[in-house]
């Protein structure tokens, strides 16, 4: 049963192989899953699999996480070892998620604001009591809301921060010249700008930022957070091709939104205002955004002139560990074989020891009983 | 509700529960570290407020729940369902008519009865932890009394910004001993702390955490002699009912800049319209 065979390995591998496909499979007397069921039920999985993945495409992330039984962060792996086999055509031009056609908006600072709170399809005021009759969950009510949006709200929403903006009382964003670093043509690189940053926590892994978020949430790096606005919904794509010159849509993405609204940096000079945290994530994921939003802010601390001591401020220690597709890949390759480096520190520690015996005369119950 | 007991925890958990808030009691300002329990809604939206409400109540009690100082906003028709759902209680928004208030972020405007308990939902027990983030160290702070660095941060506010810049969650000395946080409250708020004649319990979930302020006890905003604590209100009268003096939730009306200001207890608020009419 040796993993590393003297000759076998080919064979081995194949057999773990054949055993995967029947354990993926499972009873066959059960009917398989199809992706479009997982498209459709498994929605919130799906999400994040595009999201950690880099690629919108809810029937290529419901593949991978049927090929991948269910594990995410394996299944958000094959989907970006897929992505990165992609010609890369254009750009799209930035998404204006002002336009949005919301099926949730909203906003923890206002009770109410111009276009109303809407809740959309939340678990936020579900009790968690487990619904053991199946049937009751299968039913549902002919006049459930539909997810188009009515008319009144599709409209264009201003966005709460835009109105705290009007008053000054919220940090300007200023809309950058430069065309923005893309993290999959260019290696991560420090200092990191905000461009840089905030793509590697889009694709970061979504537990991670959840704990790093928690944690400033818990006074290392406290940051006063507001959820001025959360917006999810669907949003045009739009690409300008330069043979025609102008714009073209070529269909919708849904994204989360998190505009996080933290407080005031300032001094007796400048007068204080509040300053933004921002988090954008495929699908509907409003834990990520946040947890992104949160992170996103405490990496401003030095912008800021705040003090930089937790975790979540220390821009490289944050994007050096968030990509779960390196981080799985690294933690697990201690899997593999490593038998030749493990030799050579069975010979040096060997030796070490007959010196320090060799020095301090022999301390025999140890030696004797260590299996080395 | 089948399947679960009244007002959703055993009877072993409620006894828990109580002893930690003997213990609360006799400890003003105290911290009392206790089992919390998973709670079928999430940290961080009630847990420990609910927990405290669910060993107090019994089939004679009337529940009011309120968010932001209201009767409908969505986490407290949430709660207040889970106990109209799990213990069958009376439900009311009118805060005289209420044995057993659970509160997030606000305190009623009308005083509270020593017949009435109030149960605050607090996200951080600790009020050291944006000084401290160690709960080890903060900790033994309390031990010692240890709260000159609370002080400090005040004085860098004032040096900094020319007054405090605490507008929420301002610290507090509950009876000249212990350093408390009040929970996010509006400072506004805090004056009805002190000498309240309504026990008042609160509860952290998350952070596992219970403290009190028993009836009449001496509750004080951390300030200083020359620069003494002064909350601030919005400066008008609700375009509701035309109070002067409550607190006021500020909505945004257009995307012009218009904004109206409008009581944040709504139960005030529409009594206070009941009488001028």
């Amino acid at each position: 049963m040796a993993y590393v065979a003297v000759k076998g390995g080919e064979a081995a591998i194949a057999a773990a192989h054949a055993w995967l496909a029947r354990v993926r499979r499972g009873d066959t007397r059960l009917s398989a899953i199809a992706a479009a069921q997982i498209v459709a039920q498994l929605g919130r999985a799906v999400d994040r699999v595009m999201a950690e993945g880099a690629l919108y495409d809810p029937q290529l992330a419901a593949m991978a996480i049927l090929q991948a039984q269910g594990d995410l962060i394996e299944a958000a792996f094959l989907v970006r070892a897929y992505r990165t086999t992609l010609p890369r055509l254009i750009d799209s031009d930035p998404v204006d998620t002002a336009a949005m056609r919301t099926q949730r908006r909203i906003s923890a600072i206002f009770k109410d604001l111009p276009g109303g709170q809407r809740l959309g399809p939340t678990t936020d005021y579900t009790h968690r009591l487990l619904e053991f009759d199946i049937s009751a969950v299968a039913a549902i009510k002919p006049d459930a809301p539909k997810a188009d949006p009515d008319p009144a709200i599709a409209a264009t929403l201003p966005r709460a921060t835009d109105l705290l903006g009007a008053e000054s009382l919220i940090e300007g964003e200023v809309p950058s010249l430069n065309e923005p670093i893309d993290l999959t043509m260019s290696p991560l690189a420090f200092p990191a700008s905000r461009d840089e940053r905030l793509q590697a926590l889009a694709r970061g892994d979504e537990g991670f930022l959840l704990a790093l978020g928690y944690s400033t949430q818990r006074g290392y790096g406290h940051t006063h957070p507001f959820v001025g606005e959360l917006r999810m919904g669907a949003v045009g794509l739009r690409i300008t091709p330069p043979e025609l010159g102008f714009a073209i849509d070529i269909g919708d993405i849904i994204l989360t939104e998190c505009q996080m609204v933290n407080q005031f940096a300032g001094s007796k000079t400048t007068p204080p205002q509040f300053t933004r945290g921002y988090g954008l994530s495929f699908g509907h994921a409003d834990r990520r955004a946040m947890s992104m939003a949160l992170v996103d802010r405490a990496m401003r601390a030095e912008e800021l002139g705040e003090d930089v001591s937790a975790p979540a401020q220390n821009v490289e220690f944050v994007l050096s560990h968030c990509d779960n597709i390196e981080a799985t890949g690294f933690v697990e390759h201690l899997k593999l074989p490593h038998h030749v480096d493990f030799q050579s520190e069975l010979e040096t520690i060997r030796a070490m020891r007959r010196e320090a015996q060799a020095t301090k005369g022999a301390a025999p119950d140890e030696a004797d009983n260590a299996g080395l | 509700m089948q399947g679960y007991n009244f007002a959703y925890l055993d009877e072993t958990t409620k006894r828990m529960i109580r002893r930690a808030i003997l213990k609360a009691v006799a400890i003003p300002g105290h911290q009392v570290p206790f089992a919390s329990r998973e709670m079928p809604l999430p940290y961080g939206w009630g847990t420990g407020g609910i927990q405290l409400t669910a060993s107090l109540i019994g089939a004679d009690d009337v529940l009011k729940v309120i968010d932001q100082g209201a009767d409908d906003t969505t986490n407290a028709i949430s709660i207040r369902s889970f106990f109209a759902r799990t213990a069958g209680v009376r439900t009311t928004t009118h805060t005289d008519a209420a044995t057993l208030i659970q509160t997030r972020h606000r305190i009623p405007e009308i005083p509270l009865r020593d017949d009435q308990i109030i149960v605050y939902q607090v996200p951080m027990p600790e009020p050291l932890y944006r000084l401290e983030p160690s709960r080890a160290v903060s900790r033994r702070m309390h031990a010692m009394a240890d709260y000159g660095p609370m002080h400090v941060k005040l004085y860098e506010d004032i040096t900094r910004f020319g007054r405090v810049a605490v507008s929420y969650d301002h610290p507090v000395v509950v009876n000249r001993r212990y350093l408390m946080s009040p929970s996010p409250i509006p400072a506004f708020d805090n004056p009805k702390l002190h000498r309240m004649p309504a026990l008042q319990l609160f509860g952290a979930g998350r952070e596992k955490r219970i403290y009190a302020v028993p009836p009449h006890t001496d509750v004080v905003s951390l300030d200083f002699e020359d620069r003494p604590f002064n909350p601030i209100r919005a400066p008008h009268r609700c375009a509701l009912c035309g109070a002067e003096h409550s607190y006021l939730d500020e909505m945004v009306i257009d995307d012009r800049g218009g904004r109206m200001f409008a009581c944040s207890d709504t139960d005030y608020c529409a009594s206070y319209q009941a009488r001028e009419a």
